[in-house]
């Protein structure tokens, strides 16, 4: 009750969960962490897929960490001690999980404790929640003001969202919002490829935004550099514009047809379009 | 031949809409919980009772499950019959609530 009272002012808490493992929470979760402190909010990011710890790695910050949420929670840390500060950004501070541990070494509780003592003084918590419907997600689920779920679109990704979901009305964190992520914009035109309309029907989720298909997001992986930050780069534009609706703006979707580049406009009129 | 088809023909029905087809019916059933054997179980035995007082068209029954979303569904049934079925067939038991009400009447 207290803490519902205090989301109104204070941060809100968003927690991103999927049911279904690499559908890329964690690349959303650093990405929208990005974004929002590119737009001058102040962000935590807490990694609480304990044991699988990686949203350090996505995010550029591996080398710093010396306390880990479990630390924080068995009291050998202090909170902000074990808090680290992003290279680009001042307000914006990942929690990274701990590594030797598993899931069970934190419980629901601790979470709310941990995100009501950051309330004040940040705007945005983001909590990576750990793939599956166990321990791991009701620690990530607990403290949420809101949720949204990432999918791809395609059968066993989406199923398992629907679980999540499920779950999330059941724990009257729901509906959640949804983030529908590498999309094959030729291959939906193909017939090939659940279309994000597809995945809304199936849902009946609102959609808070599609991102397409990018190798620019692996290359991101691979330097640390999250793709929001590139401004070439399709996908890291689609978080961008999720980081600006969450924050309250309305934003328009991505036209993902628009501007397919001349050989796949030579070969779409080959595909009978 | 592919993309003489594809050219010319009409667009055949991708494996995307197969992804939505089979989605669709898979989380009817993980929705409420019943598995879609179950579920025919059910139906069979809904059909049984059915049987014992109509003649039903049984190749015509249609009983589907529809879902408004994910907590609303309702069963949809249509079980088209030409009659009743001769009084001999008429079931045994009947109700303990009815005989008892005739019981009162006569």
């Amino acid at each position: 009750m207290e803490s519902e009272e205090k989301s109104r002012t204070d941060a809100r808490v968003i927690t991103v969960s999927s049911g279904k493992g690499g559908v890329g929470k964690t690349t959303a979760t650093a990405n929208l962490g990005i974004s929002l402190a590119s737009l001058g909010k102040r962000v935590v990011v807490i990694d609480a897929d304990i044991g699988l710890r990686n949203l350090d790695i996505i995010m550029g910050l591996e080398n710093r960490i010396v306390y880990d949420l479990v630390d924080v929670v068995e009291g050998r840390s202090k909170l902000r001690q074990a808090m680290i500060k992003h290279k680009k950004f001042d307000d914006l501070f990942l929690i990274p999980a701990a590594q030797t541990r598993d899931k069970m070494a934190i419980s629901p509780e601790d979470m709310v404790q941990m995100t009501d003592e950051l309330r004040e003084d940040f705007d945005y918590i983001l909590i990576d929640s750990p793939a599956g419907i166990e321990r791991g997600f009701r620690n990530a689920l607990e403290p949420a003001d809101e949720v949204l779920i990432v999918t791809n679109p395609e059968v066993s990704a989406v199923r398992d969202a629907d679980r999540i979901v499920g779950l999330i009305e059941a724990a009257e964190k729901g509906p959640g919002k949804l983030i529908i992520n590498r999309l094959k914009t030729d291959l939906v035109r193909k017939g090939e490829m659940l279309s994000s309309d597809d995945v809304y029907d199936i849902l009946g989720l609102t959609i808070i935004g599609i991102i397409p298909e990018d190798e620019m997001v692996l290359s991101a992986s691979n330097s640390g550099i999250p793709v929001t930050l590139n401004l070439n780069s399709q996908a890291g534009m689609a978080f961008g514009n999720i980081a600006r609706r969450i924050t309250g703006e309305d934003v328009p979707f991505m036209n993902l047809d628009g501007n397919p580049g001349i050989l796949r406009r030579f070969l779409r009129l080959f595909d009978g379009r | 031949m592919g993309i003489i088809k594809t050219l010319f023909g009409r667009r055949k029905q991708g494996s995307g809409a197969t992804a939505k087809n089979r989605l669709r019916f898979v989380l009817q059933h993980d929705r409420i919980h019943l598995p879609p054997e179950r579920m025919e179980e059910m139906k069979r035995e809904i059909l049984a009772v059915i049987v014992k007082y109509l003649v039903v068209d049984q190749d015509r029954v249609e009983i589907d499950l529809e879902q408004r979303d994910r907590r609303q569904s309702k069963l949809v049934a249509e079980i088209p019959f030409s009659g009743q079925q001769p009084a001999h067939s008429a079931p045994d038991a009947r109700l303990p609530a009815l005989s008892s009400d005739s019981a009162d009447n006569s």
